[in-house]
């Protein structure tokens, strides 16, 4: 089993792929970060009895005001930058993939049954989507949260994911319509197959690698977007730890010279979302052989 | 063609009353409207008044109707923060938010077009290179960070440009505009940049795809033989037949424009639409942001439609049945 998966074609083109490699390491590196980030933190910014107000705004550690317990400076309330970086990595991390999970479901349930239904169902929902698609993602979760009184990560994923289905609907129902002319679809049919079973059996599989793609994609899209809402004050609360609220934050301060709140967590999130497109690069060269032939 | 357009204005509608139905739910359940309205000392009986005044013990059917219609007037009640009509709040900040978004648009296109076709000319050489890693940044950069990482380059160290606000303006009759003074122009740079910065990058790789495509085409060698300039085959052959989906697809990412333009307000505190959104949600003024969002549904709609037939009239080959 593990040697079939060693000498797959995905394994070969991936080690020879340099930038994939590079891309999933510091995403990997990132994951731990997350996970661990009580333990790896110097501190727990969260943890009121810790964070003392007489730390705050201090510089970076080689710099001359800096102290080694601090090593990327601290914000307005004291609370060390890496540490808050680490726990922010959380938030970006778990909106992330919840969004992802969360909306290639409802994608593919929804692409699947248009698709291969027709109809009118198809036609409500691809208009829909069309609408959908027209304001944006964007727009709609900045809309959709300025009108929730009370704001949560949860929140956020929830209005991410009310825009967030519409690629992933129109994907699948793409494929969807190619598969469903093959002949082993008519076969199944006749042989007495329940729609579920072809939907799900035999349509789904075969759809399903432009999904993965585009998960990979969208990956670092909601992580900016999370970064976006936050930044805009509509995001996680602030009792939450977010690298989009901390560069909000931290931008009262450049004009006074203190750069490290915003380069800081500016960087990692930069660092986060170039490391999962060359990921995403890399899978979709490999998911799209006819890609490959061209370039 | 003329059922075609007709069609996609009935489903215009549909979406538009769709759109108005959520924001009745919105101005109606979330929060007390009495409430805001009447204001927190009020007694019970003041309350009550409201409550009739405001027709807000009528069923919820004829609340609705109300609502639509006075909608179709452009009435959609006051701000309750600074009880000014919404609609005249929010249309007293359009200018600035026009202005923003049209240099944005014109910055995107002529670069991103220019960029895509040198890019595509010659691949291989370094520029071409650099042009490509820099649309990698371009999308790799959230809007909001590369906003904040110009004020700190071109405002906060360099000290060339101003880090927010509109500058001076000048009115002309019920238009307040930036571009007639030089103070007006430097405070449109850095805010420009940023909002043009995104749809920049989609353009010049849409261009890069375009031109790749059209270059290796026959009818583009034959130009090539006929021994015309470099600038004929380039320009007049080749581009014009990639800017057609180009052009369209910046049109119909409109929303995202409209988006990122509440981004780029709130970063530099330019004062328009996006920026007033953002207060009316932090001090919940249901009418500013109602108003808001009926606004942007019927703009990006009627957008939409507009590049759709614009597509079918460049493009012969298109036909809507």
């Amino acid at each position: 089993m593990i040697k079939n998966i060693l000498q797959s074609n995905l394994v070969y083109s991936f080690v020879r792929d340099i930038s994939a490699i590079a891309g999933a390491l510091v995403l990997v590196v990132f994951i731990f970060c997350a996970l661990f980030a009580p333990v790896l933190a110097p501190m727990d910014p969260y943890d009121l009895t810790t964070v003392e107000l007489s730390n705050s705004l201090m510089a970076p550690a080689w710099m001359d005001t800096g102290s080694l317990s601090f090593p990327l400076g601290t914000d307005d309330q004291g609370r060390g930058i890496l540490s808050t970086i680490l726990f922010g990595l959380r938030t970006s991390l778990m909106v992330g993939f919840s969004v992802v999970v969360i909306s290639s479901i409802l994608g593919i349930i929804f692409g699947m049954l248009g698709g291969y239904y027709g109809g009118i169902l198809d036609a409500f929902i691809m208009r829909t989507a069309d609408t959908v698609f027209a304001f944006s993602t964007t727009l709609l979760a900045i809309l959709l949260l300025g009108i929730f009184q009370s704001r949560n990560i949860w929140t956020v994923v929830f209005a991410i994911c009310i825009a967030g289905w519409v690629k992933y609907a129109r994907t699948i129902r793409g494929s969807v319509l190619e598969v469903k002319e093959n002949a082993y679809i008519t076969a199944a049919k006749s042989s007495g197959a329940k729609d579920f079973r072809i939907l799900f059996r035999h349509v789904l599989p075969n759809a399903l690698p432009p999904v993965f793609v585009l998960m990979a994609v969208d990956l670092a899209v909601v992580i900016m977007l999370e970064a976006t809402l936050s930044f805009l004050g509509v995001g996680v609360p602030i009792t939450e730890p977010s690298l989009g609220m901390m560069i909000s934050i931290g931008k009262n301060y450049i004009y006074a010279g203190m750069w490290w709140m915003v380069l800081f967590p500016g960087l990692t999130l930069i660092l986060l979302v170039v490391a999962i497109n060359l990921f995403s690069d890399w899978l979709r060269d490999e998911m799209n052989p006819k890609l490959a032939l061209r370039s | 063609m003329g059922r075609y357009i007709f069609q996609r204005i009935c489903q215009g509608v549909v979406v538009l009353l769709a759109v108005s139905f959520i924001c009745f739910l919105i101005f109606r359940f979330t929060g007390d409207p009495v409430l805001m309205l009447a204001g927190k000392y009020a007694t019970q009986q003041e309350r009550e008044q409201v409550r009739i005044a405001y027709g807000l013990d009528r069923p919820f059917y004829v609340q609705y109707a109300n609502f639509l219609g006075n909608a179709l007037k452009g009435n959609f009640g006051k701000s309750y923060i600074s009880q000014v009509d919404a609609l005249d709040t929010i249309l007293e900040r359009f200018p600035a938010t026009f202005e923003l978004a049209l240099t944005a648009i014109f910055i995107s296109l002529s670069a991103g077009v220019l960029l895509g076709v040198v890019v595509s000319i010659k691949p291989k050489s370094l520029v071409s290179r650099l042009i490509m890693a820099g649309s990698l940044g371009g999308i790799s950069i959230p809007t909001f960070l590369m906003g904040i990482l110009w004020v700190m380059l071109f405002a906060v160290y360099l000290e060339w440009l101003p880090p927010f606000g509109r500058g001076e303006t000048v009115q002309i009759g019920p238009w307040r505009t930036g571009f007639l003074t030089l103070d007006g122009l430097k405070h449109i740079i850095m805010p420009a940049l940023t909002l043009s910065g995104y749809q920049l990058a989609v353009i010049l790789r849409l261009t890069r795809a375009g031109m790749r495509e059209v270059l290796s085409e026959e009818y583009i060698k034959t130009a090539w033989s006929k021994g015309l300039s470099p600038f004929t085959v380039i320009v007049k052959h080749a581009l014009r037949n990639v800017l057609i989906p180009v052009v369209t697809i910046a049109g119909l990412s409109f929303g995202e424009l409209i988006a990122f333009s509440i981004v780029t307000e709130s970063i530099f505190q330019w004062p328009g639409m996006g920026n007033l959104l953002l207060v009316s949600i932090f001090e919940t003024d249901h009418p500013v942001i109602v108003t808001y969002i009926m606004m942007a549904a019927f703009i990006i709609l009627a957008i939409n439609i507009l590049v759709d037939l614009l597509y079918a009239w460049l493009n012969p080959k298109i036909q809507y049945n």
